[in-house]
């Protein structure tokens, strides 16, 4: 017989999400940190490379609303 | 609940039944207020809730705002007209011109009217008495983001051609053959499927987990004022943290508004110009 110490209620979509979120979480960090660092070196590629880090942080960050969505698609 | 909380509650336009029963938490119910009326056509049921009249005043709102800023235009402009034109220029030079190029300049009404239209409604997030915005309600944003894949498909078809625009699409040009495996069928998905949907759900995502995090301090706040032991001492606490949330939130309505637009000039700027 195991006593129950503790116990969790809920819905394990939420846990889940968060791992879901730790990938596009480290992704996006990474698109942002390269931009900051292009713009830092050569502050004139800024506008340049903006449209880059947007599109590259938008890829990352479908994998994240994609984690969203997939607990109440099977939830 | 004493008066002064369910004023506070009732502002909130909470489900905030709080009280006896331990803390209730804000649910999805929050999202599907009653119907202020409804009224079907063709039979086809309308119903006008209040998420439905807060759209309608903060539209309102933005174009009385426009109108007013350039009812009178001068060459010295005055604060409205100031503020009204830096808006315009911001998306007009920052995005339909340097993110889209020289063809970009007819589409900076569209992303202008898109940008305003979204910062209207996610603002309402944090507006007194309204405290909702449209936007956490899926539909909107999705109207939104089909109206974003229409034009730049549509942008595409015309300035390229059906053929190469698809071709394009399917075939980036530059990609080893032995790639285009697994290339083609992620670029596929990628342009007519996940953009649009990225695009819908990460507004949707931001306003609506935005209005949650509000809702949990706001009615926890009230929550630890009833609750009539010790745990009042960290009302003020959560408190602090639902004004912290505020300003988090207008940050992000901000943002929000910036990168859906900011992402709508990039597809299309896809589509104007042929890959190379």
């Amino acid at each position: 017989m195991i006593d129950v110490l503790a116990e969790l209620e809920g819905n394990i979509g939420a846990v889940g999400y968060g791992l879901a979120a730790i990938g596009p979480g480290i992704g996006v960090g990474i698109v942002w940190a390269a931009y900051i660092q292009a713009t830092a070196r050569q502050p004139e590629s800024a506008g340049l490379t903006r449209t880059y880090a947007f599109l590259g942080a938008a890829l990352s960050e479908a994998l994240a609303l994609i984690g969203l969505v997939a607990p109440f698609i099977y939830g | 609940m004493t008066s002064s909380a369910s004023a506070l509650a009732s502002v909130l336009a909470a489900e905030g039944s709080g009280g006896d029963d331990g803390f209730q938490a804000p649910t999805v119910e929050e999202f599907y207020p009653e119907p202020i009326f409804d009224f079907s056509i063709l039979g086809v049921d309308f119903e006008i809730t209040r998420i439905t009249l807060i759209l309608w005043i903060a539209t309102a709102a933005m174009i009385a705002f426009m109108v007013a800023a350039v009812r009178k235009p001068s060459i010295v402009p005055g604060k409205m007209q100031f503020i009204g034109e830096s808006g315009y220029s911001l998306i007009r030079d920052g995005m339909a011109r340097d993110v889209i190029g020289p063809k970009g300049l007819p589409f900076a009404p569209f992303l202008a009217s898109l940008f305003f239209f979204i910062l209207a409604n996610n603002a309402m997030s944090i507006v007194p008495l309204a405290q909702i915005s449209p936007m956490s309600k899926f539909a909107f944003p999705l109207v939104l983001a089909v109206i974003t894949w229409i034009v730049y498909n549509w942008v595409g078809i015309r300035e390229q051609g059906a053929g190469r625009y698809f071709k394009d699409a399917a075939i980036p040009p530059g990609v080893p053959i032995g790639a285009l495996i697994l290339v083609t069928p992620i670029e596929l998905l990628q342009v007519f499927v996940i953009r649009p949907f990225t695009l819908a759900v990460r507004l949707f995502a931001n306003m609506f987990a935005g209005h949650m995090l509000l809702a949990v301090f706001s009615l926890g706040t009230v929550y630890l004022l009833t609750v009539g032991n010790f745990s009042v001492i960290f009302s003020p606490f959560a408190f602090l943290m639902a004004l912290a949330m505020t300003f988090f939130e207008l940050l992000v309505i901000v943002l929000q508004a910036y990168v859906f637009t900011v992402l709508t000039a990039t597809y299309i700027a896809g589509s104007v110009e042929p890959a190379h």
